[in-house]
């Protein structure tokens, strides 16, 4: 059953707007892209759209409530909710340094989910 | 013990005021100091935890806690003082500023050159004239973004966004993510004024509904928002009668524009910008006041950090000269006779206004400037000096959202003569 969506692509910034009739993931005939790379980015939103995730965590113990995390690779758009609620669970303890996992393959997707920026631990009497 | 005499003071460690820093060190100034007001270092950045920076400038994608770390650390690095939790609160010509810190109490700071790096401010409510009722609940989008990212709680559950600039959509996804409704974002111009790219990822991804053409009429509730009223806007941005929709919400995120936080070069004197609403700059970001310069959204609007970055190297780098005494020309010698930079057909503003006569013995500069309208068809940008052209740059599109950068070369540069005026202009190809 053929299908057709319309994409923009975001590979640049002028924005594309793609008719993409489609069959299965499959590519049948594609429409205003003005070169092509709207051609690859149609195929992956359409065979396994993903998207750079970022989110907080709770932290235990630091200078600040939250640390920002980001997933290592784009993630899988269709778990983004559950890897948020699964982030929402967490709470991680100062000190944290950037890039570090704070949660290693993310729902079992192969992805890491990383700190942002260091986080120091808070000190007992904060030097102000 | 902190230093009493400074090569160079930057006020303000975001983007712009951590490259100023580094870059006036690695150009010869031995002592630069860092005066920021909040608690840790990064401005806005630390609020900005989505990724899409430094992919021009680090050619990687960063979230913006990560840029800012990347250049925090190479300040440390390079010994430059960092006060937090201080406010400079009066500066006077030549430079002594004034700060007070929790910590340190009343300081007193001399400066050879002095970079203010302070950014800009959300345009709030009283400045669009919002009508209706004053309840709680009506946030600035980057209020909200400190709350959510920073503190750590939702200012609401239900939420209208008004403006479709990059804030206003990136917040619009951030809310979802933690849970909450967002109804819809409204736009009053009649196209997108953010990235595409956040267009698509945050409000197509989200089915979250973008409304062009649109305002909030007035706002609903007594302690507490509940409910806005929406109405289309005709081309003159007039609303059009009959057209008002009641949209139950409990909080309203403004996201309709900055403005430059202009208070402390107001008071040393510098020339603003009646458009930008920034000082008036020369090509090394040196405002009218002699060893005063200026970087980053407190000059004019950036839409991307990655340019900030690049305008703070280039005000540290000259403001370093400046304190050795090696920075030549300076806008106030009237001798000097700068070259004005005028905005031509469909151009809001241009940065830097006026080119010094030291910019005739340099390489290169740039020109950086926004439009008035969308083109979305091939088009020149324009330098011109009388009926000369100077330079021209084309484009596959121009859209008020992005900046447009114009490089003038080293051949450019020498066909200009000092006194005469530079037209910038962006016409059909």
């Amino acid at each position: 059953m053929q299908q057709s969506s319309n994409i923009i692509c975001t590979t640049c910034p002028v924005g594309c707007s793609l008719q993409v009739t489609h069959d299965v993931g499959q590519i049948c005939q594609i429409e205003g892209n003005a070169c092509k790379r709207g051609l690859d980015y149609a195929r992956s939103e359409l065979q396994d759209p993903r998207r750079m995730v970022t989110t907080t965590v709770r932290v235990r113990g630091g200078t600040q409530p939250l640390l920002p995390v980001h997933t290592a690779r784009p993630f899988p758009k269709p778990a983004i909710f559950a890897l948020l609620s699964a982030l929402r669970q967490l709470e991680v303890a100062a000190p944290l340094h950037i890039g570090q996992p704070v949660l290693a393959n993310a729902l079992g997707s192969g992805i890491d989910v990383l700190a942002s920026r260091d986080l120091p631990a808070r000190l007992e009497h904060p030097d102000t | 013990m902190l230093p009493q005499v400074v090569d160079v003071l930057v006020v303000g460690s975001g983007p712009a005021g951590l490259a100023a820093a580094v870059a006036a060190k690695r150009g010869g100034a031995e002592r630069v100091l860092i005066v920021e007001r909040d608690r840790e270092a990064g401005g806005i950045l630390q609020q900005c935890i989505h990724n899409g920076f430094g992919v021009e400038l680090l050619k990687e994608d960063l979230p913006g806690p990560s840029y800012a770390q990347h250049f925090i650390d190479q300040a440390r690095r390079l010994g430059i003082e960092l006060l937090l939790d201080a406010m400079v609160l009066e500066v006077q010509v030549p430079f002594v500023a004034h700060a007070i810190s929790r910590g340190q109490g009343y300081i007193e700071v001399q400066a050879r050159a002095l970079v203010v790096a302070t950014g800009a401010r959300e345009r709030t409510r009283a400045q669009i004239r919002l009508p209706g009722t004053r309840p709680a609940g009506v946030y600035t989008a980057g209020m909200a973004q400190r709350f959510v990212n920073v503190e750590g709680f939702m200012p609401g559950k239900r939420f209208v966004i008004l403006g479709s600039g990059d804030i206003g959509m990136i917040m619009a996804r951030r809310l979802t993510f933690e849970g909450a409704t967002v109804d819809r974002v409204i736009e009053i111009m009649p196209y997108l004024t953010g990235l595409t790219r956040n267009y698509v990822q945050c409000l197509l991804d989200l089915e979250i509904p973008l409304h062009l053409s649109h305002t909030v009429g007035r706002v609903i509730g007594g302690s507490r928002v509940e409910a806005v009223e929406t109405v289309q806007v005709d081309a003159q941005r007039r609303p059009v009668p009959g057209t008002e929709e009641v949209v139950p919400c409990d909080t309203l995120l403004l996201s309709v524009g900055l403005l430059p936080e202009v208070e402390l070069l107001q008071t040393l004197g510098a020339a603003l910008d009646p458009i930008t609403g920034g000082p008036v700059v020369d090509q090394s970001m040196q405002t009218t006041v002699h060893g005063l310069f200026a970087a980053g959204n407190v000059v004019h609007i950036y839409d991307l950090v990655d340019w900030v970055t690049e305008a703070g190297l280039l005000a540290g780098t000259s403001a370093a000269l400046y304190a050795r005494g090696e920075l030549h020309g300076g806008l106030q010698h009237v001798a000097a006779r700068p070259i004005h930079v005028r905005v031509g057909n469909n151009v809001r503003y241009v940065v830097p206004q006026l080119l010094d006569a030291g910019c005739l013995s340099q390489g290169e500069h740039k020109i950086q400037l926004r439009v008035l309208h969308p083109v979305e068809e091939p088009a020149w940008v324009r330098v011109v000096a009388g009926n000369e052209q100077i330079v021209r740059k084309a484009l596959r599109y121009a859209r008020p959202g992005e900046m447009i950068t114009v490089v003038m070369d080293s051949k450019a540069v020498e066909r200009l003569r000092l006194g005469e005026e530079l037209t910038v202009s962006v016409l059909p190809r």
